[in-house]
């Protein structure tokens, strides 16, 4: 019994619990690697955003174009310190996010059920498997005519490119997971009694949900990608968007308020991301593929 | 004496036309209930096809596969198979979840079968917490969950530690006294079967097929180590190495 029933903790590499004694040194071990974790990612991110900003401060005192057309990050700080004051700016950043969401949505909804049947069905692999591949390559951009035409400009042609553009990711994300369960399980899975849709729900879902999680990642990029080109061409009169707020300071030449809204496209971008890899982190520390050390 | 599983001339081909390979040539076994039977062959005598085969995940290209009792029999691989997403009691629960067994029940035999695998303590663990010999024990309360008559093995003990291994020789042993059950258990290791086995079954390789059959009637509890155990497996060796040599010829 004692090799074998050892609690895990005890060999030093897991801080979960097994006695009183155990867990304290394990907690505190946790934070102080947590501190040492968070500084860790964190200074090279300070680091490479202040030699950008310097960059560009050079490049503006080098006077390589007027400064009203390319000024220098101090004030354009100032207007996004000023912008995040203002409701328009959020209402327009709450327009922008409401679209890419709902589009996202859509775009998971049929990317998910487009995935799952290509991935169970022969004849729908060899029919549109490849398709869904070069729908994926096509740029979101290229559907804007065909939308516009279908749609006029209104919100509903936005939302048709964000699907165009997302859904393919999000089923080659699905098909590649229900491709990657590992045949043992399933034949795990099939010799304990889950046969048909219980095994799909039992053991190919749950096998294939980080490969899915993937897929949604990246078809949250080219949704981002798609709506932002969208509010460009798409522009609806008196609804201020993030797009609408770019091609307003294009138009009137403002570009201070142009690279402001430019930073905050990118923090949005920056954002999310952060919560796509929270979920991926998740799914994999809890399958035990996350390497303790390198968290 | 019942029967619990009885094999009549099964064959098993794999592939088409001038690549087919005869993986099982006309096997005919019996295992009586309550028997365990250990199947013992070099690597590629498709001891795993006949497993499967009994278990009902393929079927045979000829002759017939019965088994007692309803419901298809449980079935461990080397590999523990475990579900990473789910935890210890969640992995042993599924079965009882896909058999519609109600939530309470389904609690109450989780505890049982951990606790008759030694294992209560680790309900709320994942599988990669724990270490090889307790991932294989997780497996095997799977199994039991399955509540069937019949147990089949596949080299389960095989990528474990001696000391581990042998453990889970003697838990194993009490579990099927305990349960009754009917047990074919696939290893290459000839010491493993005799210590486990009342009957050894030696098979060849390409095509598989049954050369030679051993009573083990040495009294239990037994020890993998024991001087009679040790002479009934050379013998068994020598058997094997002659059917070995016979085929590379």
């Amino acid at each position: 019994m004692t090799t074998d029933c050892a609690p895990v903790p005890l060999d030093g590499t897991d801080p979960g619990p097994a006695g009183p004694n155990v867990l304290r040194t394990a907690a505190g071990r946790g934070i102080s690697t947590r501190g040492a974790r968070v500084w860790s990612s964190v200074w090279p991110k300070l680091l490479a955003i202040g030699s950008f900003l310097a960059f560009w401060q050079v490049v503006v005192w080098a006077e390589w174009r007027p400064d009203y057309i390319l000024p220098g990050p101090g004030p354009v700080l100032r207007q996004l310190g000023h912008d995040l004051t203002t409701w328009e700016l959020w209402w327009a950043i709450g327009t922008t996010m409401r679209r890419g969401l709902v589009g996202f949505a859509l775009a998971a909804a049929i990317g998910l059920v487009v995935g799952l049947a290509v991935a169970r069905n022969r004849v729908l692999r060899s029919a549109i498997g490849s398709m869904i591949t070069g729908l994926q390559t096509m740029p979101s951009i290229a559907w804007f005519p065909l939308a516009i035409l279908l749609f006029q400009i209104t919100e509903s042609a936005i939302l048709f490119v964000i699907v165009l553009g997302a859904a393919p990711s999000i089923a080659n994300g699905v098909i590649a997971g229900v491709d990657h369960v590992p045949p043992l399980l399933l034949r795990a899975g099939r010799n304990l009694g889950a046969r048909g849709i219980a095994l799909y729900r039992h053991v190919i879902w749950p096998a294939a949900l980080p490969w899915i999680a993937a897929g949604l990642k990246q078809g949250w990029a080219f949704a981002w990608r798609s709506l932002m080109a969208g509010e460009l061409l798409v522009i609806i009169a008196d609804r201020p968007s993030i797009g609408v707020r770019l091609q307003l300071s294009r138009e009137l030449v403002q570009a201070t308020n142009m690279i402001a809204t430019l930073i905050v496209i990118l923090m949005i971008g920056v954002l999310v991301d952060v919560g796509f890899t929270a979920i991926d982190r998740r799914l994999r520390a809890r399958r035990g593929v996350l390497d303790q050390t390198t968290r | 004496m019942s029967t619990a599983v009885a094999l009549e001339s099964v064959s098993m081909v794999y592939g088409h036309g001038r690549n087919a390979l005869l993986a099982l040539d006309q096997i005919s076994l019996t295992v009586r209930t309550g028997e365990l039977v250990c199947l013992v062959g070099a690597s590629g005598c498709g001891k795993s096809t006949l497993l499967s085969l009994i278990a009902g995940l393929d079927r045979p290209s000829g002759g017939t596969v019965w088994v007692d009792g309803a419901g298809t029999p449980g079935l461990m691989f080397q590999d523990p198979a475990l579900f990473p997403w789910l935890s210890v009691a969640g992995n042993v629960e599924l079965p009882l979840k896909l058999g519609r067994v109600p939530q309470d029940v389904r609690r109450q035999r989780c505890t049982e079968l951990l606790a008759t695998v030694h294992l209560s303590e680790f309900a709320r663990k994942r599988p990669h917490e724990l270490s090889g010999g307790m991932r294989q024990r997780v497996a095997l309360a799977r199994t039991l969950a399955l509540h069937t008559p019949v147990l089949l093995m596949d080299e389960p003990f095989g990528a474990l530690d001696a000391m581990t291994r042998d453990r889970l020789h003697d838990e194993l042993e009490r579990i099927w006294t305990e349960r009754g059950l009917t047990i074919v258990f696939v290893t290459h290791n000839v010491r493993e079967a005799v210590r486990l086995a009342d009957r050894v079954v030696l098979l060849s390789s390409r095509p598989g097929r049954v050369i030679w059959e051993q009573v083990v009637d040495l009294p239990r509890p037994r020890r993998i180590d024991s001087p009679a155990a040790a002479i009934l497996a050379a013998g068994i060796t020598d058997r094997l190495r002659a059917a070995v040599a016979c085929h590379d010829d």
